[in-house]
C-alpha cells in the first residue's frame, strides 16, 4: 500500500464528515444509548455518542461505510470526546480503553473492506482526539483567572490512554483536532511523543485548529501563525483548522498556514455558520463552492467537512478536488 | 487539470521562531530581540519583594510594563531561597497567560532548577525559550533535559558551562558551544535554530591581567560560532561588561552601546538590556569613544588605566572612595541631600550650621533641608535604588544633624516638628531580639515619622501606658521567639478591653500573615496588620496615617485579612492527624545494635571562656547576614548580584573592617559550656539523660528527663511520624547511648559597645554589631558542633569539611535547638539550663519567656546517629498536649500556653 505521504504529494485527499450531524438522524433514545450492558448505569447516557461504538456499533460502521462510498480517503474514529476526562461527565472513566479500542476496530474493519476492493485508493483511519471538555490555560472562574481546572499533567495522561487504545485498535493515524487552548494540543502532542517512542512506531500525526470567530484566534487567545509556532516542534504530518466557521470564513486564516507550514495543510470547515436552531443549512454545492477557493490558491493538501457535512457534502467535495493539484510540498528542509 | 498552479512555498528558513498569543520570528533582518527581565527576582528588587509578599497583582504590572516599553520577550525567574520557586513560577505564569496585552510576547522561563523550568513549561501555550541548560551536569542530564524541552515544544537557550567549568576564554567558550551543538544537533535532531547560546558576558577593566579580553573574547566566539554553527542565535547579559564602572553612568552606557555595537555585528542578535543604561552609538564624544573601545577591543596594554583615568573627568561626581570633594563646591542645599543619599555625615554639622544662619527658626532646617534631602532618600529607596543599609546610613547623617540642631531648637521655646505620625515599637516581653526591629525603627524614623523605641522585653502594661501617655497613632510589636506571638495575642486582647483604637503592626521572624490573620486580628477591634520589612513598613504607616486613605486602607484590611482567614481554617481543616498512639506505632524505626553507637571521649561538662573568636571567621554563614538588611541572594554570589552587589560589597566591607576590631580588641567574649551524657529513651518520647558525680561515676538514682513532642500529621506509606527520641537507643533494647547538649554565646561586651554608638547616633554600626554578633554565636555553634563530632564525642574524627558543606549541614548528626521546628518548647531549654548549669557557668540566662540572654547565643542538643536530621514538628493534637503536660507535671493550661504556635486548630 503507498504510504499516506506519498499520495499527498500527488494528490488532495479527502477527510469525511460530521459523525454528530448523521446520528442525529438515528434519534437514538436514552434506551438505545444505554444497549442492554448499561441499562442499569446511574447516570444518564443519551448524548455520549462515544458510547455508542459499544452499545451501537452498526450505526457507527454504517456511517462510516457511506463517508466512503461518498469517496472519502480518511475516515475519523468516533472518538472526539474518548478521555477519561470528558467521560467523566458520565462516570464512564473506566471505559476509555475499550471505546477507543472499538471504534478503531469498527472504523479500521470497513476501511479495509473498501481498500481491498480498490486497492488503487487506499483509505485511511484517523483517530480522532478531541480537545477534552476542560482547557489547561483559562480560568473557568471570571474572579481567579490564575486558577486553573486541568493540568498538563492530567491532559497527558488522560491523552496517553486514548493514543495507545487507538493504536491498539489500529488506526492508520492520530488527529488531534478542534484544538481551543494549545497547551491542551500540547499535552496531547506530548503523550503522543512518549506513546510513539514506547511503541517505536512512527505513526502520522495531524493536528488541526479551531478559530473561534473573526478575531482570527483560537478561544486561547492565539493567532494562526502562533497557533502553527505553538505545535510545530514534533514531526507532523498536516496542520490545519476546523470546526467553528464556514469554509469561506476559514480562508484568510489557512493563507497563513500555507505560507507558513513546513507540513500539509488540512481543511475541515463547517457547512457554513448555524442558523437560529443551531443547525446547517449550507449545501453540498454550496459549500464545495467554497472550498473552490482553497483550491484554486492552492491552500490544502487535506480537506473535509466538520459540524452540519454529510456524506452528500463529501461527494460534492471528492468530486471537486479531482481536478486540483494539491498545495506543494516541495519544501528545502 | 488544474486551473491554476498551486502556489509555490517558498525555501523554508530554519528561523528562530517563538510565540506568545502572537509569532516572533527572528529573521536575520530582525532587529536586536530585547528580553525584558525585570520579572526576574534577581534583577528586580521590587519584583522579588512583590513575589514574597505575594502581591501578584502588582508584579503583573511589572510585566505589562515590560512589554509596553518594547520587552520582545519577557523572562521570568523565580529563584530566591525564600520563594517556593515552582508554586511562583506557576502561578505568576498562569496570571500572565490571562492577560492578553503581556501574554502576546514569548516567555523565557529561567531557572537553575530543572523542576521550575518544568513546571513552567506545563502551563504555557506558546513557544517559550528555556534559559538555560548546560554541561555542567555532565551530558547525560543535558540530553535528558534537551529531550524534553523538545517534546515540550520550546527553544533553549544553551550556557557555555561545562563540568569542568564556565568557559572564560575564547578557546573554551567555542569548545563548548561546538560539543553542545555537535550533541544537540546531530545526537538528538535538535532544530539548530531553536539554539540560543549564551557565551558568558563578564566584566572588563577590572584591573585584572586575564580580564582584558572578556569583551573580545565574547565577540570573537559570537563570531565563530555564527559561521560555524548554523542556524544558532547568540545571546547574554550586557550590564556584566561595565560592572566595574558602577557609579559612572556616563561611561557605562556607552560601554554598553560599544560593546553591543561590536557583538551585535558579531552575531549577537539576543540580549538583555536595559534600554534606560544605553547611549546610542553615534552620540558618544570620540574621545571617550575611543578610551572605551581600547577596553572593549583590548587595543591597548594600558587602555584600563587610560579609561579609569579619563573617566574621572567625564563624570563631573567620581566616587567618593576617592574621596573627591569636588560635591563641597555645589549649593548647600545639593551639599544636604548628597551627604543624606550617601551617608556621609563628615560635613553634616558644617552644612547644618550654614543652613540655620540661613532660616529664620532652627526647626525650618530639619522641616526645610533636612527633609527635602530625606524624601530624595525616600524616593530612592521605594523606587529599589537605595537599599536598606544605605538607608540606615543616611539616617545617621540625619541624627547627627538633628542633635546638632536640637540646643537651638529648645533655646527657640514652642517649637516642635511636626511629624508624619508617632509610632511606638517595642519587643514583647520575654523577648530580646530587636534587629528588625530597630531596622524598621530607623527607616521610619527617616521617612518623618516620630518613633517611641521601648526597647526589648517590655512588659504589655508599660506599652500601653506608653502608648497612651505619648498618643501614639500606630503601636509596633516585634518578636522573634515562638512564645512572644502569645504575648501579642494577649497585648490584642487588652488593647480591645482597654478600648484602644489606634492599629497594631506586627513583625518579626516567627510573625506570619496567617498567624496575625487568624491569631491577633480576630481580637481587636481595630486594625492589625502584619509588616515584615522595613520598606513595607513606610507604606503599611503611609496609608493607616494618611487621613485621605486611612479608612479605605483599614476596611480592605479587615476584608484581606478576614478573608485570609477564612480560606486558612477552610485549608487546615483538610489535614488529617493520627492519634499520639498511632503515631507512636509509626515511629522511626531503627535497628539498633551496639555497633551504631559511639561511646563519647570525653563524658561529663566543659566549660570555655575567653574564646578567641577569631578562629570562627571560617564558620560564619554570610547568607543570613545579608537577609537581616534586606538584601536577598546567596554569599559570595550577592557580592557581585547585578542589582544588590554593590551594596553588598560595601556592606560586606564594612562588617569585615568591624570584625577585625571584634577580634582584635575583644569588642565581644565568647563563652560556651557543654555536656556528653549516657541516655536512652524511655516510654517512646522521653529521653532519660544520666548525669555523673564525677569523670565515670554515673549518678543512675536521679535522672534527668528531657520530654520530646512527635510529629502527628497523617504521612505517606513508609513515612514516620518522627520525634527526637527516636534518634536516641530505647532503654529497652540494653544498649547504651549518649546525648549531648550545650549553650554557646558571643553576645558578651556587646551591649556597651551598642549603647556607645546611639550614643553617638550611629544606628548603622550599632545593628552591624548586633548582626555580627549573631552570625559569631552561630558560627560558635558550628565550630562546637565540629569540635564534638571529630573530638570530645569523636564518633566521626575523620571529618573535615569546608564551610560550604557545614551550611549545608553535609555531616553525620544534629545539634537542633529547642524553639525550633523539630523542638518548639521552649520548656525544654530551662531543663538544659539545670543540666549544665549554664547561668552560673556562663552567665547567660534565660527571660520568663525563655529568650536568651545576651540575644547572640545559642543553645541545643547533640545527636550522633547517622539517621538524626532536622524535621519540623507540625501541628499536634489535643491528646499529646494533655500527655506532655502529664509526662512533664504541668498543668494542661500552661502546656497550652507554650505550645500554643503547634496546636492544631479545634474542629
Amino acid at each position: 500500500m503507498q504510504s499516506i505521504q506519498d499520495i499527498l504529494e500527488e494528490r488532495i485527499l479527502v477527510l469525511d464528515g460530521a459523525m454528530g450531524t448523521m446520528l442525529q438522524q438515528y434519534q437514538f433514545t436514552e434506551q438505545d444509548y444505554r444497549g442492554s450492558r448499561f441499562k442499569d448505569w446511574e447516570l444518564a447516557l443519551q448524548g455520549n455518542n462515544d458510547l455508542l461504538s459499544l452499545t451501537q456499533p452498526d450505526a457507527i460502521a454504517a456511517i462510516h461505510r457511506q463517508y466512503l462510498e461518498a469517496g472519502a480517503d480518511i475516515i475519523e474514529t468516533n472518538t472526539f470526546s474518548a478521555t477519561s476526562i470528558a467521560m467523566a461527565d458520565y462516570g464512564m472513566e473506566d471505559l476509555v480503553t475499550e471505546m477507543n479500542r472499538e471504534s478503531a476496530k469498527i472504523a479500521k474493519r470497513v476501511a479495509m473492506e473498501f481498500s481491498s476492493q480498490n486497492p488503487e485508493k487506499p483509505r485511511f483511519v484517523a483517530g480522532s482526539i478531541g480537545p477534552t471538555n476542560k482547557t489547561a490555560s483559562m480560568s473557568p472562574d471570571v474572579n481567579d483567572p490564575g486558577f486553573r481546572a486541568i493540568s498538563f499533567e492530567e491532559l497527558r495522561i488522560a491523552y496517553r490512554e486514548q493514543v495507545e487504545a487507538l493504536i491498539e485498535g489500529g488506526v492508520d493515524l492520530l488527529l488531534v483536532e478542534t484544538v481551543f487552548d494549545t497547551l491542551n494540543a500540547k499535552a496531547a502532542l506530548f503523550a503522543i511523543a512518549e506513546v510513539k517512542e514506547k511503541l517505536a512506531l512512527d505513526i502520522p500525526v495531524m493536528v488541526s485548529g479551531t478559530i473561534t470567530d473573526a478575531s482570527g484566534r483560537t478561544l486561547s487567545g492565539q493567532t494562526a501563525e502562533a497557533f502553527l509556532i505553538s505545535i510545530s516542534h514534533l514531526p507532523l504530518l498536516s496542520v490545519g483548522f476546523n470546526c467553528a466557521l464556514g469554509a469561506s470564513q476559514l480562508t484568510p486564516y489557512l493563507h497563513v498556514l500555507a505560507n507558513k507550514s513546513l507540513h500539509a495543510v488540512s481543511a475541515h470547515p463547517n457547512a457554513g455558520l448555524p442558523n437560529a436552531f443551531g443547525g446547517y443549512d449550507q449545501t453540498p454545492e454550496e459549500m464545495a463552492e467554497q472550498i473552490k477557493e482553497y483550491l484554486e490558491k492552492g491552500l490544502v493538501n487535506i480537506v473535509g467537512g466538520c459540524c452540519g457535512s454529510t456524506p452528500e457534502h463529501i461527494r460534492a467535495i471528492v468530486e471537486l478536488v479531482k481536478d486540483y493539484k494539491p498545495r506543494s510540498l516541495y519544501v528545502n528542509r | 487539470m488544474a486551473h491554476n498552479q498551486p502556489q509555490t512555498i517558498k525555501n523554508f528558513k530554519r528561523y528562530l521562531r517563538l510565540s506568545g498569543l502572537e509569532p516572533l520570528v527572528v529573521t536575520p533582518e530582525s532587529n536586536f530581540i530585547n528580553v525584558g527581565e525585570r520579572t526576574n527576582v534577581s534583577g528586580s528588587r521590587k519584583f522579588l519583594r512583590l513575589i514574597k509578599e505575594g502581591n501578584f497583582t502588582e508584579a503583573l504590572e511589572i510585566a505589562r510594563h515590560q512589554v509596553e516599553g518594547g520587552a520582545q520577550v519577557i523572562d521570568v525567574n523565580m529563584d530566591d531561597g525564600l520563594i517556593d520557586g515552582k508554586e511562583a513560577m506557576v502561578r505568576f505564569l498562569n496570571l500572565v497567560i490571562a492577560e492578553p496585552d503581556i501574554a502576546r510576547v514569548p516567555i523565557m522561563i529561567d531557572s537553575s532548577k530543572w523542576e521550575i523550568i518544568e513546571a513552567g513549561l506545563q502551563v504555557v501555550q506558546g513557544k517559550c525559550v528555556v534559559n538555560s541548560i548546560s554541561l555542567k551536569e555532565g551530558e547525560e542530564e543535558f540530553i535528558r533535559q534537551a529531550r524534553l524541552i523538545r517534546r515540550y515544544g520550546a527553544a533553549v537557550i544553551v550556557m557555555a558551562f561545562d563540568d569542568v567549568g564556565q568557559a572564560d576564554n575564547y578557546d573554551r567558550r567555542i569548545e563548548i558551544a561546538k560539543r553542545s551543538y555537535d550533541i544537540l544537533v546531530n545526537e538528538i535532531k535538535f532544530p539548530p535554530e531553536d539554539i540560543i547560546f549564551d557565551l558568558n558576558i563578564f566584566p572588563v577593566a577590572t584591573g585584572m591581567e586575564e580580564h582584558k579580553r572578556n569583551a573580545l573574547d565574547f565577540i570573537e566566539a559570537t563570531s565563530w560560532v555564527r559561521q560555524n554553527l548554523p542556524y544558532c542565535s547568540v545571546s547574554g547579559g550586557v550590564s556584566n561588561v561595565s560592572f566595574s564602572f558602577r557609579g559612572n553612568t556616563v561611561v557605562r552606557e556607552a560601554m554598553h552601546s560599544v560593546f553591543l555595537y561590536h557583538a551585535i555585528r558579531a552575531g549577537m542578535n539576543i540580549g538583555i538590556v536595559n534600554p534606560a543604561l544605553l547611549e546610542v552609538y553615534d552620540d558618544i564624544p570620540k574621545d571617550l569613544l575611543e578610551h572605551v573601545e581600547d577596553v572593549i577591543l583590548n587595543r591597548r596594554p594600558d587602555a584600563t588605566e587610560r579609561l579609569l583615568a579619563f573617566a574621572e573627568t567625564v563624570s563631573g561626581k567620581a566616587r567618593e572612595r576617592k574621596t573627591d570633594l569636588s560635591w563641597r563646591e555645589s549649593p548647600l542645599q545639593e551639599r544636604i541631600t548628597r551627604a543624606l543619599v550617601k551617608g556621609i555625615d563628615q560635613f553634616i554639622e558644617t552644612d547644618v550650621e550654614e543652613a540655620r544662619q540661613n532660616v529664620d527658626k532652627p526647626i525650618q532646617v530639619i522641616e526645610g533641608h533636612l527633609m527635602k534631602g530625606m524624601n530624595v532618600v525616600g524616593d530612592l529607596f521605594g523606587s529599589g535604588k537605595m537599599f536598606l543599609p544605605q538607608v540606615v546610613k543616611s539616617a545617621r547623617v540625619m541624627k547627627k544633624a538633628v542633635a546638632y540642631l536640637l540646643p537651638y531648637i529648645e533655646a527657640d521655646k514652642d517649637e516642635r516638628t511636626k511629624s508624619a505620625g508617632k509610632i511606638l515599637l517595642a519587643t514583647v516581653k520575654g523577648d530580646v531580639h530587636d534587629i528588625g526591629k530597630n531596622i524598621v525603627s530607623v527607616v521610619l524614623a527617616c521617612n518623618n515619622y516620630e518613633i517611641v523605641d521601648l526597647g526589648v522585653m517590655v512588659p504589655p502594661e508599660k506599652i500601653l501606658q506608653k502608648a497612651r501617655e505619648e498618643q501614639v497613632d500606630l503601636i509596633g510589636l516585634s518578636g522573634l521567639i515562638t512564645p512572644s506571638l502569645d504575648e501579642m495575642v494577649f497585648l490584642a486582647k487588652e488593647m480591645e478591653r482597654q478600648e484602644f483604637s489606634v492599629p497594631l503592626l506586627i513583625g518579626g521572624a516567627t510573625t506570619s500573615k496567617a498567624h496575625t490573620a487568624v491569631k491577633i486580628a480576630p481580637h481587636y477591634q481595630g486594625t492589625v496588620v502584619h509588616v515584615n520589612d522595613a520598606s513595607r513598613a513606610v507604606t503599611v504607616a503611609a496609608d493607616l496615617l494618611r487621613t485621605e486613605t486611612a479608612a479605605a486602607y483599614k476596611d480592605k484590611l479587615k476584608k484581606e485579612y478576614g478573608d485570609f482567614r477564612v480560606k486558612f481554617l477552610d485549608r487546615s481543616r483538610t489535614k488529617s492527624y493520627l492519634t499520639l498512639n498511632e503515631a507512636r506505632v509509626n515511629k522511626l524505626k531503627i535497628d539498633w545494635t551496639p555497633e551504631m553507637i559511639s561511646k563519647p571521649n570525653n563524658l561529663g561538662i566543659q566549660v570555655w571562656k575567653d574564646m578567641d573568636l577569631s578562629i570562627l571567621d571560617a564558620y560564619i554563614d554570610w547568607t543570613p547576614f545579608f537577609r537581616s538588611w534586606d538584601l536577598h541572594g546567596k554569599f559570595p554570589a550577592i557580592l557581585t548580584d547585578p542589582v544588590v552587589g554593590e551594596q553588598a560589597t560595601e556592606l560586606y566591607q564594612d562588617a569585615l573592617t568591624m570584625l577585625k576590631s571584634i577580634y582584635q580588641e575583644k569588642w565581644l567574649e565568647g563563652r560556651a559550656v557543654f555536656g556528653l551524657f549516657p541516655a536512652n529513651t524511655v516510654d517512646d518520647d522521653d529521653m532519660e539523660v544520666i548525669q555523673l558525680k564525677s569523670p565515670g561515676e554515673p549518678d543512675t538514682e536521679s535522672p534527668v528527663v528531657f520530654h520530646t513532642l512527635r510529629q502527628q500529621l497523617a504521612k505517606k506509606q513508609g513515612v514516620p511520624n518522627l520525634a527526637l527520641a527516636d534518634f536516641l537507643a530505647p532503654k529497652e533494647t540494653g544498649i547504651q547511648d549518649y546525648i549531648g547538649c550545650f549553650c554557646v554565646t558571643a553576645g558578651f561586651g556587646s551591649a556597651e559597645k551598642v549603647k556607645a554608638f546611639e550614643a553617638a547616633h550611629d544606628d548603622y554600626n550599632a545593628i552591624l554589631l548586633k548582626a555580627l554578633a549573631d552570625r559569631l554565636a552561630e558560627a560558635f555553634a558550628e565550630y562546637l558542633h565540629e569540635q564534638i563530632r571529630i573530638k570530645y564525642w569523636g564518633y566521626a574524627p575523620e571529618e573535615s569539611m569546608n564551610s560550604d558543606e557545614l551550611i549545608k549541614e553535609a555531616y553525620t548528626g544534629i545539634r537542633p535547638a529547642p524553639g525550633y521546628p523539630a523542638c518548639p518548647d521552649h520548656l525544654e531549654k530551662q531543663t538544659i539550663w539545670d543540666l549544665l548549669d549554664v547561668e552560673e557557668q556562663i552567665g547567660v540566662t534565660l527571660t520568663e519567656n525563655l529568650a536568651m540572654w545576651p540575644a547572640a547565643s545559642v543553645s541545643g542538643y547533640y545527636f550522633a546517629h547517622a539517621e538524626a536530621r532536622y524535621f519540623g514538628l507540625g501541628k499536634i493534637k489535643e491528646d499529646q498536649l494533655a500527655d506532655y503536660a502529664r509526662r512533664k507535671g504541668i498543668s494542661k493550661a500552661e502546656a497550652r500556653k507554650w505550645l500554643a504556635p503547634n496546636l492544631a486548630e479545634q474542629e
